[in-house]
Protein backbone atom coordinates (compact mmCIF):
# COMPACT_ATOMS: atom_id res chain seq x y z
CA UNK A 1 0.00 0.00 0.00
CA UNK A 2 1.46 3.36 -1.01
CA UNK A 3 0.71 6.51 0.98
CA UNK A 4 3.53 8.57 -0.52
CA UNK A 5 2.54 11.64 -2.48
CA UNK A 6 4.55 14.09 -4.53
CA UNK A 7 3.94 17.70 -3.62
CA UNK A 8 5.60 20.13 -6.04
CA UNK A 9 8.58 17.79 -6.46
CA UNK A 10 8.89 16.94 -2.78
CA UNK A 11 8.02 13.39 -1.78
CA UNK A 12 5.98 13.13 1.43
CA UNK A 13 5.78 9.82 3.31
CA UNK A 14 2.04 10.42 3.59
CA UNK A 15 -0.27 13.29 2.68
CA UNK A 16 -0.94 14.46 6.25
CA UNK A 17 0.55 17.58 7.81
CA UNK A 18 -0.79 20.05 10.33
CA UNK A 19 -2.02 23.54 9.58
CA UNK A 20 0.24 26.51 10.26
CA UNK A 21 -0.31 28.19 13.60
CA UNK A 22 -1.95 25.25 15.34
CA UNK A 23 1.24 23.33 16.08
CA UNK A 24 4.00 25.85 16.85
CA UNK A 25 7.17 24.43 15.35
CA UNK A 26 6.27 20.95 16.53
CA UNK A 27 8.05 20.91 19.90
CA UNK A 28 4.91 21.13 22.05
CA UNK A 29 2.95 18.48 20.13
CA UNK A 30 6.09 16.33 19.92
CA UNK A 31 5.24 15.37 23.52
CA UNK A 32 2.08 13.68 22.20
CA UNK A 33 2.81 12.48 18.68
CA UNK A 34 5.86 11.07 16.92
CA UNK A 35 6.70 13.83 14.45
CA UNK A 36 8.44 11.24 12.26
CA UNK A 37 5.00 9.97 11.34
CA UNK A 38 3.81 13.22 9.75
CA UNK A 39 4.12 13.78 6.01
CA UNK A 40 5.37 17.26 6.86
CA UNK A 41 5.44 19.74 9.70
CA UNK A 42 4.15 23.19 8.75
CA UNK A 43 5.52 25.86 11.06
CA UNK A 44 3.78 28.83 12.59
CA UNK A 45 4.14 31.90 10.35
CA UNK A 46 7.54 33.55 10.58
CA UNK A 47 8.35 37.15 9.64
CA UNK A 48 11.60 39.03 9.10
CA UNK A 49 11.47 40.44 12.66
CA UNK A 50 9.63 39.35 15.85
CA UNK A 51 5.92 40.22 15.91
CA UNK A 52 4.14 40.60 19.28
CA UNK A 53 0.67 39.68 17.96
CA UNK A 54 -2.68 41.03 19.13
CA UNK A 55 -4.02 41.85 22.62
CA UNK A 56 -5.97 39.16 24.50
CA UNK A 57 -8.53 37.63 24.46
CA UNK A 58 -7.21 36.13 21.26
CA UNK A 59 -9.63 33.21 20.93
CA UNK A 60 -13.29 32.39 21.40
CA UNK A 61 -15.14 29.14 20.95
CA UNK A 62 -18.09 29.03 18.57
CA UNK A 63 -20.56 26.25 17.74
CA UNK A 64 -18.46 23.55 16.07
CA UNK A 65 -15.54 25.91 15.66
CA UNK A 66 -13.43 28.67 17.11
CA UNK A 67 -12.35 32.19 16.28
CA UNK A 68 -8.75 33.22 16.65
CA UNK A 69 -6.99 36.54 16.33
CA UNK A 70 -3.48 35.66 17.48
CA UNK A 71 -2.04 38.19 15.04
CA UNK A 72 0.92 36.08 13.93
CA UNK A 73 3.02 36.41 17.06
CA UNK A 74 6.40 34.98 16.09
CA UNK A 75 10.07 35.26 17.04
CA UNK A 76 11.30 36.41 13.63
CA UNK A 77 13.52 34.57 11.18
CA UNK A 78 16.78 34.80 13.20
CA UNK A 79 15.52 32.91 16.25
CA UNK A 80 13.43 30.62 14.06
CA UNK A 81 16.39 29.63 11.88
CA UNK A 82 18.73 29.03 14.81
CA UNK A 83 16.24 27.18 17.05
CA UNK A 84 13.22 25.74 15.25
CA UNK A 85 14.78 24.46 12.03
CA UNK A 86 17.55 22.50 13.84
CA UNK A 87 14.87 21.02 16.13
CA UNK A 88 12.78 19.83 13.19
CA UNK A 89 15.83 18.40 11.41
CA UNK A 90 15.98 15.71 14.09
CA UNK A 91 12.90 14.17 12.54
CA UNK A 92 12.31 12.20 9.37
CA UNK A 93 9.64 14.53 8.07
CA UNK A 94 9.50 17.34 5.54
CA UNK A 95 9.64 20.95 6.75
CA UNK A 96 7.22 23.53 5.38
CA UNK A 97 7.93 27.05 6.63
CA UNK A 98 4.99 29.44 6.67
CA UNK A 99 6.16 32.94 5.74
CA UNK A 100 4.35 36.15 6.69
CA UNK A 101 5.08 39.80 6.09
CA UNK A 102 3.70 43.32 6.13
CA UNK A 103 5.18 44.25 2.76
CA UNK A 104 6.55 42.50 -0.31
CA UNK A 105 10.04 43.33 0.92
CA UNK A 106 9.33 41.58 4.26
CA UNK A 107 8.25 38.39 2.48
CA UNK A 108 11.26 38.47 0.18
CA UNK A 109 13.66 38.97 3.10
CA UNK A 110 12.35 35.82 4.83
CA UNK A 111 12.22 33.82 1.60
CA UNK A 112 15.83 34.73 0.84
CA UNK A 113 16.99 33.89 4.37
CA UNK A 114 15.36 30.48 4.07
CA UNK A 115 17.10 29.80 0.78
CA UNK A 116 20.19 28.40 2.49
CA UNK A 117 18.29 26.61 5.25
CA UNK A 118 17.46 22.89 5.11
CA UNK A 119 13.73 23.35 4.64
CA UNK A 120 11.69 21.64 1.94
CA UNK A 121 8.86 23.99 1.00
CA UNK A 122 7.76 27.56 1.66
CA UNK A 123 4.14 28.40 2.34
CA UNK A 124 3.44 32.09 1.72
CA UNK A 125 0.71 33.36 4.02
CA UNK A 126 -1.30 35.93 2.05
CA UNK A 127 -4.49 35.14 3.89
CA UNK A 128 -4.21 35.94 7.59
CA UNK A 129 -7.32 37.95 8.50
CA UNK A 130 -5.90 39.18 11.82
CA UNK A 131 -3.15 41.60 10.87
CA UNK A 132 -3.71 45.13 9.63
CA UNK A 133 -0.95 45.13 7.05
CA UNK A 134 0.09 42.31 4.75
CA UNK A 135 -1.69 39.02 5.26
CA UNK A 136 -5.10 39.01 3.67
CA UNK A 137 -4.49 42.34 1.92
CA UNK A 138 -2.29 40.40 -0.51
CA UNK A 139 -4.80 37.60 -0.89
CA UNK A 140 -8.01 39.33 -1.91
CA UNK A 141 -6.88 40.97 -5.13
CA UNK A 142 -5.82 38.70 -8.00
CA UNK A 143 -3.23 41.21 -9.27
CA UNK A 144 -1.67 41.35 -5.78
CA UNK A 145 -1.73 37.54 -5.52
CA UNK A 146 0.07 37.20 -8.83
CA UNK A 147 2.59 39.91 -7.97
CA UNK A 148 3.52 38.56 -4.53
CA UNK A 149 3.74 35.04 -5.95
CA UNK A 150 6.13 36.25 -8.67
CA UNK A 151 8.21 38.17 -6.14
CA UNK A 152 8.54 35.18 -3.83
CA UNK A 153 9.29 32.80 -6.69
CA UNK A 154 12.03 35.10 -7.99
CA UNK A 155 13.87 34.85 -4.65
CA UNK A 156 12.96 31.34 -3.46
CA UNK A 157 15.21 28.31 -3.67
CA UNK A 158 12.47 25.98 -2.44
CA UNK A 159 9.09 25.30 -4.07
CA UNK A 160 6.52 27.95 -3.17
CA UNK A 161 3.03 27.21 -1.87
CA UNK A 162 0.60 30.15 -1.83
CA UNK A 163 -1.88 29.94 1.04
CA UNK A 164 -5.20 31.31 -0.15
CA UNK A 165 -7.98 33.07 1.72
CA UNK A 166 -11.60 31.90 1.51
CA UNK A 167 -12.71 35.50 2.08
CA UNK A 168 -13.06 36.14 -1.66
CA UNK A 169 -15.88 36.13 -4.17
CA UNK A 170 -14.37 33.45 -6.40
CA UNK A 171 -11.56 31.19 -5.16
CA UNK A 172 -10.73 30.05 -8.71
CA UNK A 173 -9.68 33.61 -9.64
CA UNK A 174 -7.13 33.62 -6.81
CA UNK A 175 -5.94 30.07 -7.59
CA UNK A 176 -5.40 31.07 -11.23
CA UNK A 177 -3.57 34.24 -10.15
CA UNK A 178 -1.20 32.14 -8.01
CA UNK A 179 -0.66 29.79 -10.94
CA UNK A 180 0.01 32.73 -13.28
CA UNK A 181 2.55 34.06 -10.78
CA UNK A 182 4.45 30.78 -10.95
CA UNK A 183 3.36 29.12 -7.69
CA UNK A 184 4.36 25.48 -7.29
CA UNK A 185 1.32 24.64 -5.15
CA UNK A 186 -1.55 26.26 -3.33
CA UNK A 187 -2.98 25.60 0.11
CA UNK A 188 -6.53 26.38 1.13
CA UNK A 189 -8.46 27.40 3.01
CA UNK A 190 -7.20 29.81 5.64
CA UNK A 191 -9.82 30.90 8.18
CA UNK A 192 -13.09 32.68 7.39
CA UNK A 193 -13.38 36.13 8.96
CA UNK A 194 -15.93 36.08 11.76
CA UNK A 195 -17.11 37.85 14.89
CA UNK A 196 -18.55 36.86 18.26
CA UNK A 197 -20.25 39.16 20.72
CA UNK A 198 -20.35 38.46 24.45
CA UNK A 199 -23.93 39.37 25.34
CA UNK A 200 -23.29 39.40 29.09
CA UNK A 201 -20.40 41.85 28.91
CA UNK A 202 -21.89 43.54 25.81
CA UNK A 203 -18.57 43.60 24.06
CA UNK A 204 -16.62 41.71 21.41
CA UNK A 205 -15.41 38.28 22.48
CA UNK A 206 -12.03 39.02 20.86
CA UNK A 207 -9.91 42.08 21.60
CA UNK A 208 -9.35 42.32 17.84
CA UNK A 209 -13.16 42.43 17.30
CA UNK A 210 -12.90 40.02 14.35
CA UNK A 211 -11.07 36.73 14.07
CA UNK A 212 -10.59 33.76 11.81
CA UNK A 213 -13.18 30.99 12.03
CA UNK A 214 -11.84 27.44 11.91
CA UNK A 215 -12.95 23.97 12.90
CA UNK A 216 -15.54 21.51 11.57
CA UNK A 217 -18.09 24.30 11.07
CA UNK A 218 -16.16 25.49 7.99
CA UNK A 219 -15.35 22.10 6.44
CA UNK A 220 -18.05 22.02 3.73
CA UNK A 221 -16.96 25.48 2.54
CA UNK A 222 -13.36 24.29 2.43
CA UNK A 223 -14.14 21.07 0.53
CA UNK A 224 -16.16 23.06 -2.02
CA UNK A 225 -13.30 25.55 -2.54
CA UNK A 226 -10.67 22.82 -2.87
CA UNK A 227 -12.87 21.11 -5.47
CA UNK A 228 -13.35 24.38 -7.41
CA UNK A 229 -9.64 25.21 -7.29
CA UNK A 230 -8.72 21.68 -8.40
CA UNK A 231 -10.93 22.12 -11.47
CA UNK A 232 -9.46 25.54 -12.24
CA UNK A 233 -5.69 24.99 -11.96
CA UNK A 234 -3.12 22.25 -12.49
CA UNK A 235 -1.23 23.03 -9.29
CA UNK A 236 -1.12 20.49 -6.46
CA UNK A 237 -3.34 21.52 -3.56
CA UNK A 238 -2.96 21.17 0.20
CA UNK A 239 -6.53 20.98 1.46
CA UNK A 240 -7.53 22.10 4.93
CA UNK A 241 -10.39 23.57 6.91
CA UNK A 242 -12.08 21.69 9.73
CA UNK A 243 -10.47 18.26 9.30
CA UNK A 244 -11.24 16.34 12.50
CA UNK A 245 -10.67 12.75 11.35
CA UNK A 246 -9.61 10.57 8.44
CA UNK A 247 -13.03 10.68 6.78
CA UNK A 248 -12.79 14.48 6.63
CA UNK A 249 -9.26 14.23 5.22
CA UNK A 250 -10.42 11.76 2.55
CA UNK A 251 -13.15 14.19 1.46
CA UNK A 252 -10.45 16.76 0.67
CA UNK A 253 -8.30 14.20 -1.17
CA UNK A 254 -11.26 13.00 -3.23
CA UNK A 255 -12.10 16.65 -4.00
CA UNK A 256 -8.63 17.12 -5.46
CA UNK A 257 -6.14 17.73 -2.66
CA UNK A 258 -2.72 16.07 -2.96
CA UNK A 259 -2.09 16.62 0.74
CA UNK A 260 -4.15 17.69 3.74
CA UNK A 261 -3.54 19.72 6.88
CA UNK A 262 -5.07 19.14 10.31
CA UNK A 263 -5.51 22.36 12.27
CA UNK A 264 -8.04 23.12 14.98
CA UNK A 265 -8.49 19.38 15.62
CA UNK A 266 -5.11 19.40 17.39
CA UNK A 267 -6.67 21.49 20.17
CA UNK A 268 -9.53 19.02 20.50
CA UNK A 269 -7.27 16.00 20.35
CA UNK A 270 -3.47 16.30 20.46
CA UNK A 271 -3.20 12.92 18.73
CA UNK A 272 -5.43 14.03 15.79
CA UNK A 273 -2.69 14.07 13.13
CA UNK A 274 -1.54 10.48 13.63
CA UNK A 275 -5.12 9.27 14.04
CA UNK A 276 -5.92 10.80 10.61
CA UNK A 277 -2.91 8.97 9.09
CA UNK A 278 -3.93 5.66 10.66
CA UNK A 279 -7.53 6.19 9.58
CA UNK A 280 -6.57 6.82 5.95
CA UNK A 281 -4.45 3.65 5.98
CA UNK A 282 -7.35 1.66 7.42
CA UNK A 283 -9.72 3.05 4.75
CA UNK A 284 -7.31 2.08 1.99
CA UNK A 285 -6.88 -1.41 3.45
CA UNK A 286 -10.63 -1.91 3.83
CA UNK A 287 -11.39 -0.70 0.31
CA UNK A 288 -8.47 -2.44 -1.40
CA UNK A 289 -6.80 0.78 -2.51
CA UNK A 290 -3.15 0.20 -3.42
CA UNK A 291 -2.09 3.78 -4.01
CA UNK A 292 -3.39 6.91 -2.35
CA UNK A 293 -2.67 8.82 -5.54
CA UNK A 294 -5.61 7.01 -7.15
CA UNK A 295 -7.91 8.84 -4.73
CA UNK A 296 -6.69 12.36 -5.46
CA UNK A 297 -9.47 14.21 -7.28
CA UNK A 298 -11.33 10.94 -7.87
CA UNK A 299 -14.70 12.60 -7.33
CA UNK A 300 -15.58 14.85 -10.21
CA UNK B 1 7.36 14.55 33.20
CA UNK B 2 4.99 13.91 30.37
CA UNK B 3 1.66 15.48 29.62
CA UNK B 4 -1.02 13.04 28.51
CA UNK B 5 -4.61 12.97 27.42
CA UNK B 6 -6.41 10.29 29.37
CA UNK B 7 -9.94 9.21 30.14
CA UNK B 8 -10.74 9.82 33.79
CA UNK B 9 -13.57 8.36 35.87
CA UNK B 10 -15.67 10.65 38.01
CA UNK B 11 -15.38 9.38 41.59
CA UNK B 12 -17.86 11.83 43.06
CA UNK B 13 -19.25 15.30 42.57
CA UNK B 14 -20.99 17.71 44.92
CA UNK B 15 -22.19 21.27 44.85
CA UNK B 16 -20.32 23.50 47.34
CA UNK B 17 -22.05 26.84 46.73
CA UNK B 18 -24.26 28.49 44.14
CA UNK B 19 -22.69 27.54 40.79
CA UNK B 20 -19.58 26.03 42.45
CA UNK B 21 -18.91 22.31 42.16
CA UNK B 22 -16.31 19.89 43.51
CA UNK B 23 -15.36 16.82 41.49
CA UNK B 24 -12.87 14.04 42.26
CA UNK B 25 -11.42 12.31 39.20
CA UNK B 26 -9.76 8.92 39.13
CA UNK B 27 -6.73 9.27 36.88
CA UNK B 28 -3.50 7.35 36.67
CA UNK B 29 -0.76 9.17 34.82
CA UNK B 30 -1.88 12.73 35.51
CA UNK B 31 -2.44 12.54 39.26
CA UNK B 32 0.81 10.64 39.82
CA UNK B 33 2.83 13.64 38.62
CA UNK B 34 0.61 16.66 39.31
CA UNK B 35 1.83 19.60 41.43
CA UNK B 36 -0.06 22.32 43.33
CA UNK B 37 -0.79 25.25 41.01
CA UNK B 38 -0.94 23.09 37.90
CA UNK B 39 -4.16 22.58 35.96
CA UNK B 40 -5.91 20.07 33.76
CA UNK B 41 -8.09 20.64 30.69
CA UNK B 42 -11.43 18.86 30.47
CA UNK B 43 -13.02 17.97 27.13
CA UNK B 44 -16.77 18.29 26.68
CA UNK B 45 -18.81 15.25 25.62
CA UNK B 46 -20.53 17.55 23.11
CA UNK B 47 -18.49 17.62 19.88
CA UNK B 48 -19.74 21.12 19.04
CA UNK B 49 -17.57 22.37 21.92
CA UNK B 50 -14.09 21.79 20.56
CA UNK B 51 -11.86 23.40 23.13
CA UNK B 52 -11.00 21.81 26.46
CA UNK B 53 -11.72 23.83 29.61
CA UNK B 54 -8.65 24.60 31.74
CA UNK B 55 -9.39 24.07 35.45
CA UNK B 56 -6.88 24.29 38.30
CA UNK B 57 -6.19 21.39 40.63
CA UNK B 58 -7.73 21.86 44.07
CA UNK B 59 -6.28 18.70 45.58
CA UNK B 60 -3.88 15.99 44.50
CA UNK B 61 -4.29 12.58 46.08
CA UNK B 62 -1.01 11.78 47.91
CA UNK B 63 -1.26 8.20 46.60
CA UNK B 64 -1.23 9.64 43.07
CA UNK B 65 -4.49 8.07 42.03
CA UNK B 66 -6.92 10.98 41.89
CA UNK B 67 -7.23 14.74 41.54
CA UNK B 68 -9.91 17.12 42.70
CA UNK B 69 -11.19 20.14 40.82
CA UNK B 70 -13.44 22.84 42.22
CA UNK B 71 -14.88 25.05 39.51
CA UNK B 72 -17.58 27.62 38.84
CA UNK B 73 -20.16 27.14 36.09
CA UNK B 74 -19.21 29.88 33.67
CA UNK B 75 -20.68 28.63 30.39
CA UNK B 76 -22.06 25.60 28.57
CA UNK B 77 -18.94 23.48 29.02
CA UNK B 78 -18.71 23.82 32.79
CA UNK B 79 -22.52 23.53 32.95
CA UNK B 80 -22.16 20.11 31.30
CA UNK B 81 -19.43 19.06 33.76
CA UNK B 82 -21.67 20.04 36.69
CA UNK B 83 -24.14 17.32 35.66
CA UNK B 84 -21.61 14.49 35.73
CA UNK B 85 -22.25 11.73 38.25
CA UNK B 86 -19.99 9.13 39.80
CA UNK B 87 -18.76 6.59 37.21
CA UNK B 88 -19.17 9.03 34.28
CA UNK B 89 -16.05 9.27 32.12
CA UNK B 90 -14.36 12.45 30.94
CA UNK B 91 -11.27 13.04 28.79
CA UNK B 92 -8.66 15.23 30.42
CA UNK B 93 -5.29 16.65 29.40
CA UNK B 94 -2.57 17.29 31.92
CA UNK B 95 -0.83 17.99 34.10
CA UNK B 96 -0.42 21.44 32.55
CA UNK B 97 1.56 24.51 33.57
CA UNK B 98 4.32 25.00 36.10
CA UNK B 99 2.75 25.13 39.59
CA UNK B 100 3.69 27.08 42.73
CA UNK B 101 7.33 27.01 43.92
CA UNK B 102 6.55 24.99 47.06
CA UNK B 103 10.22 24.36 47.89
CA UNK B 104 11.07 28.06 47.71
CA UNK B 105 8.47 28.69 50.42
CA UNK B 106 10.10 26.30 52.89
CA UNK B 107 11.03 28.00 56.17
CA UNK B 108 9.39 31.25 55.04
CA UNK B 109 6.48 33.07 56.61
CA UNK B 110 3.95 32.65 53.82
CA UNK B 111 0.49 34.00 53.05
CA UNK B 112 -1.71 32.17 50.56
CA UNK B 113 -4.42 34.39 49.12
CA UNK B 114 -7.38 33.23 47.07
CA UNK B 115 -10.27 35.24 45.70
CA UNK B 116 -13.50 33.69 44.42
CA UNK B 117 -12.89 30.79 42.08
CA UNK B 118 -9.16 31.49 42.58
CA UNK B 119 -9.50 29.87 46.02
CA UNK B 120 -9.44 26.17 44.95
CA UNK B 121 -5.82 25.99 43.70
CA UNK B 122 -4.68 27.59 46.95
CA UNK B 123 -5.94 24.54 48.88
CA UNK B 124 -3.44 22.21 47.17
CA UNK B 125 -0.70 24.77 47.83
CA UNK B 126 -1.79 25.18 51.47
CA UNK B 127 -1.54 21.41 51.92
CA UNK B 128 1.93 21.30 50.42
CA UNK B 129 3.74 24.31 51.92
CA UNK B 130 5.68 23.73 55.12
CA UNK B 131 6.40 26.39 57.69
CA UNK B 132 4.55 29.36 59.12
CA UNK B 133 1.54 29.67 56.85
CA UNK B 134 -1.82 31.39 56.81
CA UNK B 135 -4.57 31.60 54.21
CA UNK B 136 -6.55 34.71 53.31
CA UNK B 137 -9.74 33.92 51.42
CA UNK B 138 -11.96 36.44 49.66
CA UNK B 139 -15.61 35.63 48.97
CA UNK B 140 -18.56 37.57 47.55
CA UNK B 141 -20.82 36.63 50.46
CA UNK B 142 -21.29 34.03 53.17
CA UNK B 143 -21.23 31.09 50.71
CA UNK B 144 -17.70 30.28 51.85
CA UNK B 145 -16.84 27.13 49.90
CA UNK B 146 -13.70 25.22 51.02
CA UNK B 147 -13.24 27.46 54.11
CA UNK B 148 -13.55 24.52 56.54
CA UNK B 149 -10.97 22.54 54.62
CA UNK B 150 -8.46 25.40 54.82
CA UNK B 151 -9.13 25.72 58.56
CA UNK B 152 -8.09 22.08 59.09
CA UNK B 153 -4.65 22.97 57.74
CA UNK B 154 -3.82 26.27 59.41
CA UNK B 155 -4.85 29.78 60.28
CA UNK B 156 -7.49 31.26 57.96
CA UNK B 157 -8.63 34.88 57.53
CA UNK B 158 -11.73 35.72 55.53
CA UNK B 159 -12.94 38.79 53.68
CA UNK B 160 -16.42 39.06 52.16
CA UNK B 161 -17.49 41.74 49.70
CA UNK B 162 -20.85 42.15 51.42
CA UNK B 163 -19.35 42.07 54.92
CA UNK B 164 -21.45 39.08 55.93
CA UNK B 165 -18.39 37.35 57.43
CA UNK B 166 -14.88 38.38 58.47
CA UNK B 167 -13.46 41.60 57.10
CA UNK B 168 -15.76 43.59 54.81
CA UNK B 169 -13.88 44.07 51.56
CA UNK B 170 -11.17 42.12 49.79
CA UNK B 171 -8.24 39.92 50.81
CA UNK B 172 -5.91 42.90 51.26
CA UNK B 173 -8.42 44.55 53.58
CA UNK B 174 -8.26 41.36 55.67
CA UNK B 175 -4.45 41.44 55.60
CA UNK B 176 -4.42 45.03 56.85
CA UNK B 177 -7.13 44.57 59.46
CA UNK B 178 -5.37 41.55 60.93
CA UNK B 179 -1.89 43.14 60.58
CA UNK B 180 -0.65 40.07 58.73
CA UNK B 181 2.99 39.94 57.71
CA UNK B 182 4.73 37.71 55.22
CA UNK B 183 8.01 36.99 53.51
CA UNK B 184 6.27 35.30 50.60
CA UNK B 185 2.81 35.41 48.98
CA UNK B 186 1.09 32.90 46.69
CA UNK B 187 -2.16 34.20 45.16
CA UNK B 188 -4.88 33.35 42.67
CA UNK B 189 -8.03 35.28 41.85
CA UNK B 190 -9.55 37.95 39.62
CA UNK B 191 -7.06 40.21 37.82
CA UNK B 192 -7.91 43.39 39.81
CA UNK B 193 -7.18 41.47 43.03
CA UNK B 194 -3.90 40.13 41.67
CA UNK B 195 -2.91 43.61 40.49
CA UNK B 196 -3.53 45.00 43.99
CA UNK B 197 -1.57 42.14 45.60
CA UNK B 198 1.30 42.73 43.18
CA UNK B 199 1.45 46.42 44.19
CA UNK B 200 1.16 45.54 47.90
CA UNK B 201 3.99 42.99 47.68
CA UNK B 202 6.20 45.44 45.78
CA UNK B 203 5.66 48.15 48.41
CA UNK B 204 6.42 45.77 51.26
CA UNK B 205 9.27 44.00 49.51
CA UNK B 206 7.54 40.61 49.70
CA UNK B 207 8.35 37.85 47.19
CA UNK B 208 5.05 37.20 45.43
CA UNK B 209 3.83 34.54 43.02
CA UNK B 210 0.56 34.97 41.11
CA UNK B 211 -1.48 32.37 39.23
CA UNK B 212 -3.02 33.93 36.10
CA UNK B 213 -5.94 33.01 33.90
CA UNK B 214 -6.55 33.57 30.17
CA UNK B 215 -8.64 32.06 27.38
CA UNK B 216 -6.78 29.01 26.04
CA UNK B 217 -6.99 26.70 23.06
CA UNK B 218 -4.18 24.12 23.09
CA UNK B 219 -3.14 24.39 26.77
CA UNK B 220 0.42 23.25 25.94
CA UNK B 221 2.13 26.36 24.57
CA UNK B 222 1.66 25.91 20.85
CA UNK B 223 -1.19 28.20 19.80
CA UNK B 224 -0.12 31.44 21.54
CA UNK B 225 -3.70 32.35 22.52
CA UNK B 226 -3.16 32.79 26.27
CA UNK B 227 -0.28 35.23 26.49
CA UNK B 228 0.39 37.86 29.14
CA UNK B 229 2.83 40.73 28.94
CA UNK B 230 6.11 40.02 30.69
CA UNK B 231 9.02 42.17 31.82
CA UNK B 232 11.61 39.67 30.67
CA UNK B 233 11.94 38.51 27.08
CA UNK B 234 9.79 35.41 26.63
CA UNK B 235 11.55 32.25 25.62
CA UNK B 236 9.20 31.43 22.73
CA UNK B 237 8.76 34.55 20.60
CA UNK B 238 11.18 37.04 22.24
CA UNK B 239 8.42 39.68 22.33
CA UNK B 240 7.66 39.95 26.09
CA UNK B 241 4.61 37.71 25.80
CA UNK B 242 4.71 34.77 28.19
CA UNK B 243 2.32 31.87 27.69
CA UNK B 244 0.00 31.46 30.67
CA UNK B 245 -0.52 27.75 29.91
CA UNK B 246 3.14 26.79 29.63
CA UNK B 247 5.38 29.50 31.14
CA UNK B 248 2.70 29.93 33.87
CA UNK B 249 0.05 29.91 35.10
CA UNK B 250 2.19 30.82 38.15
CA UNK B 251 4.48 33.80 37.63
CA UNK B 252 6.71 35.87 39.87
CA UNK B 253 4.55 39.00 40.28
CA UNK B 254 7.23 41.45 39.15
CA UNK B 255 7.64 39.39 35.97
CA UNK B 256 4.19 40.12 34.56
CA UNK B 257 2.33 43.27 33.52
CA UNK B 258 -1.24 42.74 34.63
Amino acid sequence: MNMKVNLAGVELNNPVMEASGTFGSGAEYGEFVDLNRLGAVVTKGVANVPWPGNPTPRIAETYGGMLNAIGLQNPGIDVFASRDIPYLKHYDTKIVVNVCGKSTEDYIEVVERLGDEPVDLLEINISCPNVKEGGIAFGQDPKAVEAITKACKAHAKQPVIMKLSPNVTDITVMAKAAEAGGADAISLINTLTGMKIDVNRRTFALANKTGGLSGPAIKPVAVRMVYQAAQAVKLPIIGMGGIMNSEDALEFILAGATAVAVGTANFHNPYATVEVIDGIAAYMEKNGIEDINSLIGAVR
Amino acid sequence: MAKVKETARVICQEQLAEGVYSMWLDTTTISAQALPGQFISLYSHDGSRLLPRPISLCEIDPEGEAVRIVYRVAGKGTEEFSHYDAEDMVDILGPLGNGFPIKAAEGKKILLMGGGIGIPPMLAAFQAVKGEKAAVLGYRDSQMFLKNEFEELGKVYVATEDGSFGTKGNVLDAVRQNRLEAEMIFACGPTPMLRAIKDYAAQKGIVCYLSLEEKMACGIGACLACVCQSKEMDEHSHVHNKRVCKDGPVFLAEEVEI
